[in-house]
């Protein structure tokens, strides 16, 4: 195992206790908007899609990187504005 | 020029780690949002126009890269911004599902870029992963997705948890022969992706709609991991960091959301294999039911000095929050003290029903955590039951029988008055039958929630 492959991995077990700790002790009222900004997140698999697709050279590549990076663009446009959107109901009134 | 990118980021990853921390306060959720969605255009942006590869070539097809991600925006903000409030858990796993096939088919390109040359334990591993992890993600949340639109019925035969495990088992065997060379080629990874959306259908199909949110947020967290599995394929610390975060933090969430229901995570996944309908109907529910008027519970209501509301999905399937925070109002002018119930699982999702009050204006502090109510119920002289009805069978607290049992409460029955109200004596989404609509106290108020709240609007306005 060469070292960058080990640092990934010790990167990989903070991010897991970080994580564990960010969402550790958040009101079930907010677990919605969370779930959703969480699910934006993750949306940063569409910087795999765009490199694949910025890669690809036959016409099936192509055509399976431009649904990918669309795909990708679905889930983080339309993770955060969902996210917006219910936060923009708590905040008026508090 | 080579370090502005890594330093875009390395900015990106804090930005997610930042956002996803504030998401967890009230008061700084949405700026924690937007400071991730931030974060999200410079490594978005960053990637486009900075990106070098192995030989330090630019990346390729970028007007298409441009139009792929116009197209994209314009649709997700579509959906996003035209989507009802109630329709928001439905809509979270449509754009869940997206990125796991967004992962599935990285997955599926790096495959074929390698032209089936062996592709090393590492990468192999991270491409078979995202593969299986993205496309079970996919089909999943598509499914979750049918089922909270009701378009999909809970669908169980005898036998289903042996093929379940049988297709997962296969999965995993094939992926692994891939991993270790043993089997190549571009359509048996295609293969594998079939069954592995295969499986992502039938492991959510018997699982039941009022479990759906637990399953969307294990799928949330699985887009997470195959988020994840693209970063170490390309060493890209922003994919691995985002990834991994979410997909640890998501499975917290599904963990911490099955504790509310007093239910572990093994019994949601496969809890409805067993005891099929002939557990919870045993125990004392039951006896006559009283019917009233909407005239009758109006007065009822108008004279009480306090009236606490229990809101649950009936109310939002009717589209019923606007009518409910009238009657409030016109409640409060007779003077009457106007309080909502919020029991932890109300609705769809945690939180689902704190957000579609506050979409029809509801005040915040008018809104009771369950803990908080539940000694007030003595003290309160109408309970007014809108759609809910396992959150408040008081099964839960005297039957150990009861497939609900522990599962904390409102404790309503302590009121000197309760309504119901019900579209028909069919049973909740436990699909156990509920004590408290027998008691002496109790009357129900039948029809489509909104229909029954206007006219109590009406009614109450009348005297």
């Amino acid at each position: 195992m060469d070292s960058s492959t080990l640092q990934i991995i010790y990167l990989v077990i903070l991010m897991i206790f970080l994580g564990v700790e960010l969402i550790g002790h958040v009101p079930s009222v907010l677990h919605t908007p969370l779930m959703s900004g969480a699910n934006a997140i993750h949306g940063v698999v569409i910087i795999g899609s765009i490199i694949v697709m910025g890669e690809a050279t036959d016409m099936l590549s192509m055509i399976l990187g431009f649904l990918a990076v669309i795909l990708g663009t679905l889930n983080v446009v339309g993770g955060f504005v969902v996210t917006n959107r219910m936060l923009e109901m708590f905040r008026k009134k508090q | 020029m080579e370090t502005i990118l890594p330093i875009l980021y390395l900015v990106a990853s804090i930005t997610f780690i930042v956002g996803l921390k504030m998401l967890g306060s009230p008061k700084t959720a949405r700026q924690g949002n937007l400071i991730a969605a931030f974060g999200m255009v410079l490594a978005i942006a960053g990637t486009i126009f900075l990106y070098r590869g192995h030989s330090g070539e630019a990346l390729h097809n970028v007007p298409f890269i441009l139009a792929a991600l116009v197209v994209g925006t314009g649709i997700g903000w579509m959906m996003a911004m035209k989507v009802k409030m109630t329709a928001m858990p439905q809509m979270v796993s449509f754009f869940n599902g997206m990125g796991g096939a967004c992962a599935a088919l990285i997955s599926l390109m790096e495959y074929k870029a390698t032209g089936g040359a062996p592709m090393g334990l590492g990468h192999g591993l991270a491409t078979i992963a995202g593969l299986l992890i993205g496309s079970i993600s996919f089909s999943g949340s598509i499914i979750a997705f049918g089922k909270l639109e009701e378009r999909i019925k809970d669908i169980r035969f005898g036998g289903q948890q042996f093929i379940n495990n049988a297709a997962l088992l296969a999965a995993l065997v094939i992926g692994g022969l891939i991993v270790a060379g043993q089997m190549s080629g571009f359509e048996i990874v295609v293969g594998l992706a079939v069954l592995s959306l295969i499986f992502g259908v039938l492991f959510v199909l018997p699982i039941g709609g009022a479990d759906m949110p637990v399953v969307i947020s294990l799928l949330n967290s699985f887009t997470g991991v195959a988020a994840a599995c693209g970063g170490f394929l390309y060493g890209n610390m922003v994919m691995l960091i985002g990834g991994i975060l979410v997909g640890s933090a998501g499975t917290l969430l599904t963990v911490v959301m099955c504790r509310a229901m007093n239910r572990s995570l093994l019994n949601v996944l496969i809890g409805n294999f067993q005891g099929s309908g002939a557990t919870g109907a045993a125990a004392g529910a039951t006896g006559t039911i009283r019917e009233v008027s909407a005239t009758d519970a109006a007065v009822l209501m108008a004279y009480a000095k306090q009236v606490v509301i229990v809101p649950g999905y009936g109310l939002a399937v009717a589209q019923a929050q606007h009518v409910c925070h009238q009657l409030e109002h016109e409640l409060e002018a007779k003077g009457v003290t106007v309080k909502y119930a919020i029991h932890p699982v109300a609705g769809r999702m945690p939180g689902h029903m704190n957000v579609l009050l506050a979409e029809a204006d509801v005040s915040y502090d008018k809104l009771v955590e369950m803990e908080e109510i539940n000694p007030e119920f003595p003290n309160t002289d109408v309970v007014l039951v809108v759609g809910a009805n396992d959150v408040v069978n008081p099964a839960a607290k005297t039957d150990p029988q009861s497939p609900i049992y522990g599962m904390p409460v409102l404790d309503v029955e302590l009121s000197r008055q309760v309504i119901v109200m019900k579209r028909s004596m069919k049973a909740g989404y436990a699909g156990i039958d509920n004590d408290l609509f027998y008691r002496p106290n109790t009357s129900m108020l039948f029809g489509d929630a909104k229909t029954s709240l206007t006219s109590l609007v009406t009614e109450v306005k009348a005297l």
